[in-house]
């Protein structure tokens, strides 16, 4: 048996078990541990392959599926899917956890849903055949729209539609470009189309490529998002219950950014090229934008959300600078921002959970009577704004090296963000884990033993990603080199095909040129 | 010569599918004078029946394949999967309506015999080579149906939906005949192949003008039965007012039959004009999609909101045979497979929870369905998320489907528009899953009986057909492709 397709069933074999239990088992949560904690042993064993050929597909998958379109069930696995497909199988494990005490009714189906969701990630972060990534990319969507809608805040049904309809308007974009690519390209497995770009058999003109980059941009922009196609997300992180929050912010936010990389950069990077510069604008903009807005939110929650597209915006950067560093800062700064934001969403549902509220105002005080939850949050929230030994500094030191070698300006405003999130955090705990203890938080129960076990992995793996940066780089570094070479193969052949009797080189493609000097 | 034709035995067994329906038909109205009040049901099982048999009959008869009565009807792969497809729809509506007639204390054997007589209708249309077979085809099924549109005589609704139906489509009908005699002035034949033969002959070719009046106003006659913009106004009070699994019947049946035909006559009689009236259609299915869509945005019936979607969906078909290619064929025959089944499906469970005489029938009246029966509530979600085109159901790839099609034939900007309206559709179908699921139950839920046998029969059936549709579309497409290929080859 693969042992992708296997942590890839899992879930899904989990999801079918637990439609099956009577609404009112107690049985469903062991059941639902049992099967992400088994998708996530079986997920460990694609560290070995991965490592030995990180730049190459290892534990891959590939039968037809739809003889007649020539659509292959092609799955694999290289040193970004890797880490990412861990993060995934790491914390599913913990949002089933959470769940326990977070959420309050209808668990079964809530933890079904968490293992479908569970089984749209992996799937979305593994093909290697743009069919099937479209449909792992729908498949994540439904269950989430579900749990949003059927377990949120008092607007939830407006929050869920409106997640749904704008991710739901990017992708019939993406499903478009994808149906037109492969039409050109006979083949909708990546590899295949990938090919015939790289050998000129195949080329695209550059309208063509401009409208298909789009087209894939649109869905990835607003997965991530990208300033200005961000409203989506505050109310829907504000509203979803707090499990969901978790994994929306910890790892849906990545499957945008792991497709721009992954698609958008190798196959059109003449478009790419030609607006990296918006898209890093726009990127800064939601780095500086979400950061201040950050800054006079009342609400906890929105605080956290609007610092995480802050942080989002340095692996958009750091992809469109196509550097090595860049684009390893970004694949890091996935994991970092998966790990860090996650615990403080953990954390904020705690709080949630003991105040009934989410405003700032409402707590004050806290670290006196719950010192361990203060310790757990005060670590997430230096990882977060990138204290060096803890996870994102890694990453954003990375993006904001790549960056100042593509453009320096550049660098120095979104350096700025960096500061501006030290500040607001900073001023966040003051507010809430300082200062005097009024009467509402002096009976704050400390974290007990089982919100440990939550919060203790995310809160090792942060260390260890900020300190041991070698027991995770080498299989990124490979990867992305190889990604990267790609897209400049790609891209001599293209600018060789479109226009052959003119150096168009140094006009249309700054970048390269610099690259190369 | 037409005076001593004897038609060969194998011509008989191409047409056993109407053979048997018929006697079905007739054999439920016998015995309907015969059966008491309490044992009404039994014919409904004899309708069921006789559509299986009817079903095998088609399976069969595809052993023979060939043209029958002096090539009046042609049984090829295409015919036979229109046949198959509509027995499929009256199968699944027999089914539904089993419960919901014992529901209302209305079961009654013309019930079911006039549906047995609509697809006979629907039979004929699908294998029809010849515009007289088309429109007896068309008036066998629409007489049937006007019928069943309004077979609650005391119910206000059902009368408007029958008599609105009926004038409206007898107008239709009248413009398809009109096109017929034209058409038969025109070439001398109403034969597709003989149109075909004299259309593509530099010599005897009438005028391309005359020609494409016959076409339109053939055209015209279909595209309202389809319920095609800009002749959908139709659709929503008929599909409103008739009962729950008649309006399944209405929005799956009649419209599969009636693409069969336009494909057939646009694709085998008027094949060689297919760029002139390409720019048409290409018209009236972006016009379909947006009326469609956009209408459905403020409805707060469901029936009228599954209504104008289902126009929506006649539009993306259209969008298919737009394309004008064996790929666009197959794309429209996958598309009424999987539309027929999810829409019934819906449709099912709207008859269900509207208890009884249709009380509860706006969107509000779903609310926490979810929490009342859960896998009702989650076969629904299924079929909108199919009607939604999410992947791995059947409506995503039916869409998905379509619109390679299109892209193939460089319809770049039919396709953008379409899937960007799919979005917008996204929005009114999502109403439906957020009454069920993040809605508290009402009234309408207070006194909601279980599932019928029947009905649950029809809507697991039909979902777990979407579902395979959905992830295994290998089971019909090679079939689809070979019917495409034959269908284009004549």
């Amino acid at each position: 048996m693969n042992i992708l397709l296997l942590t890839l069933f899992l879930p899904l074999a989990g999801f079918f078990v637990l439609l099956f239990l009577p609404r009112q088992s107690k049985s469903g949560w062991p059941v639902a541990l049992i099967f992400s904690l088994a998708a996530f042993l079986s997920s460990l064993g694609l560290i070995g392959p991965a490592f030995s050929l990180p730049a190459q597909q290892s534990s891959a998958v590939d039968t037809m599926w739809v003889t007649n379109l020539n659509i292959h069930f092609h799955l694999a696995v290289d040193g970004i899917s890797l880490w990412l497909i861990l993060l995934t199988t790491l914390l599913i494990p913990i949002g089933i956890w959470i769940s326990d005490t977070l959420i309050k009714e209808r668990h079964n189906a809530f933890y079904a849903l968490l293992l479908l969701f569970e089984f749209g990630l992996i799937g979305v972060f593994s093909a290697y055949d743009l069919f099937v990534f479209y449909v792992f990319w729908e498949v994540a969507l439904v269950p989430m729209y579900l749990m949003v809608g059927g377990w949120g805040g008092a607007r939830r049904g407006y929050a869920a539609v409106k997640f749904f309809v704008y991710t739901m308007a990017g992708s019939v974009m993406m499903l478009t470009s994808i149906i037109y690519l492969a039409t050109k390209a006979g083949s909708f497995d990546y590899a295949q189309v990938l090919a015939a770009l790289n050998s000129g058999t195949v080329t695209l003109s550059s309208t063509e490529q401009l409208w298909l980059f789009l087209g894939f941009l649109l869905a990835f922009a607003i997965k991530v998002p990208i300033f200005p196609l961000h409203t989506w997300l505050p109310i829907t992180y504000s509203e979803a219950p707090a499990p969901a929050t978790f994994l929306i912010a910890a790892v849906m936010s990545k499957m945008g950014a792991y497709g721009l990389i992954r698609f958008c950069i190798p196959l059109f990077p003449n478009a790419a090229h030609k607006c990296a510069d918006w898209i890093a604008v726009l990127a800064i903009i939601g780095i500086i934008y979400g950061a201040l807005l950050a800054f006079v939110q009342p609400n906890l929650k929105r605080v956290i959300a609007y610092s995480s597209i802050s942080h989002l915006g340095f692996i958009v950067l750091g992809i469109f600078t196509f550097e090595q560093q860049g684009a390893d800062g970004a694949v890091y700064q996935m994991l970092a921002h998966g790990i860090s934001t996650g615990a403080l969403f953990i954390l904020a549902g705690y709080l949630e959970h003991r105040r009934g509220s989410m405003e700032i105002a409402d707590f004050g005080g806290v670290a006196t009577p719950a010192p361990g939850l203060a310790t757990a949050f005060m670590i997430a929230m230096l990882a977060s704004v990138g204290l060096p030994m803890l996870s994102n500094f890694v990453g954003e030191y990375l993006v904001l090296q790549g960056t100042a070698f593509a453009n320096f300006t550049w660098a120095a405003w979104a350096a700025v963000g960096v500061i501006l999130s030290v500040v607001y955090m900073l001023w966040l705990y003051q507010r809430t884990f300082l200062g005097k203890t009024t009467s509402d938080t002096v009976s704050f129960r400390d974290l007990g033993g089982r919100e440990w076990i939550a919060i203790a992995p995310l809160v090792v793996m942060m260390v260890w990603l900020g300190t041991y940066t070698q027991s995770f780089m080498p299989p990124v570094t490979a990867a992305t080199h190889h990604l990267l070479e790609q897209s400049k193969m790609n891209l001599e052949i293209q600018v060789r095909n479109t226009a052959p009797h003119t150096d168009v080189r140094a006009q249309v493609l700054p970048a390269v040129a610099e690259a190369g000097r | 010569m037409i005076g001593n034709y004897v038609p060969h035995g194998v011509e008989y067994i191409r047409i056993l599918p109407e053979i048997l329906l018929c006697i079905f038909g007739i054999l439920i109205m016998v015995l309907e004078a015969v059966t008491a009040e309490g044992q009404k049901r039994m014919l409904g099982v004899l309708a069921l029946v006789g559509i299986v048999v009817a079903f095998a009959a088609n399976l069969y008869a595809y052993t023979v394949p060939g043209q029958a009565f002096q090539n009046v009807i042609t049984i090829d792969a295409f015919a036979t999967f229109f046949r198959g497809l509509v027995l499929v729809v009256g199968l699944l509506c027999v089914f539904a309506s089993l419960g919901y007639l014992r529901r209302q204390h209305a079961e009654s054997g013309e019930y079911y015999s006039l549906i047995l007589f609509s697809l006979i209708g629907q039979c004929i249309l699908s294998t029809a080579n010849e515009l007289i077979m088309v429109f007896i085809g068309l008036e066998i099924s629409s007489i049937a149906t006007y019928v069943l549109a309004g077979y609650f005589r005391d119910d206000r609704r059902n009368n408007e939906a029958a008599l609105k139906y009926f004038l409206l489509g007898s107008f239709a009908t009248a413009f398809l005949l009109y096109g017929i005699a034209w058409c038969y002035g025109l070439t001398g034949s109403t034969n597709l192949n003989e149109i075909h033969r004299v259309i593509s002959d530099p010599g005897l070719r009438p005028p391309v003008v005359l020609t494409g009046i016959a076409a339109a106003l053939i055209l015209i006659g279909l595209l309202f039965k389809v319920s095609a913009a800009p002749f959908q106004i139709w659709a929503p009070d008929v599909y409103q007012g008739a009962a729950s699994p008649v309006t399944a019947f209405l929005s799956a049946g009649p419209k599969a039959a009636a693409f069969a035909v336009l494909l057939r006559i646009f694709m085998t009689g008027f094949g060689s004009l297919s760029f002139r009236w390409a720019p048409l259609l290409w018209s009236i299915a972006l016009l379909t999609m947006i009326i469609g869509n956009f209408a459905a945005l403020t409805q707060s019936n469901v029936k009228r909101l599954m209504a104008y979607s289902s126009i929506a969906h006649a539009g993306y078909i259209l969008v298919a045979i737009t394309a004008d290619s064996q790929l666009g064929i197959a794309a429209v025959m996958f598309y009424l497979a999987a539309y027929a089944l999810m829409n019934i499906g819906a449709f099912v469970v709207i008859g269900h929870v509207a208890a009884k005489n249709e009380r509860y029938v706006r969107i509000e009246d779903l609310a926490g369905l979810a929490k009342r029966q859960p896998a009702t509530a989650a076969l629904f979600a299924l079929f909108v998320f199919s009607l939604i085109g999410v992947p791995l159901t059947g409506g995503f790839f039916a869409k998905f489907y379509v619109f390679r099609a299109a892209l193939e034939a460089h319809l770049v900007w039919l396709t953008v528009l379409g899937l960007a309206t799919s979005a917008v559709a996204a929005f009114y179908y999502l109403k439906i899953v957020v009454a069920m699921y993040m809605k508290e139950p009402g009234e309408s839920m207070a006194d909601l009986a279980p599932l019928s046998s029947g009905t649950r029969v029809a809507v697991w059936a039909a979902a777990l057909g979407t579902l395979i549709l959905g992830i295994f579309p290998s089971v019909l497409l090679p079939f689809l492709s070979y019917s495409a290929s034959m269908l284009g080859r004549q």
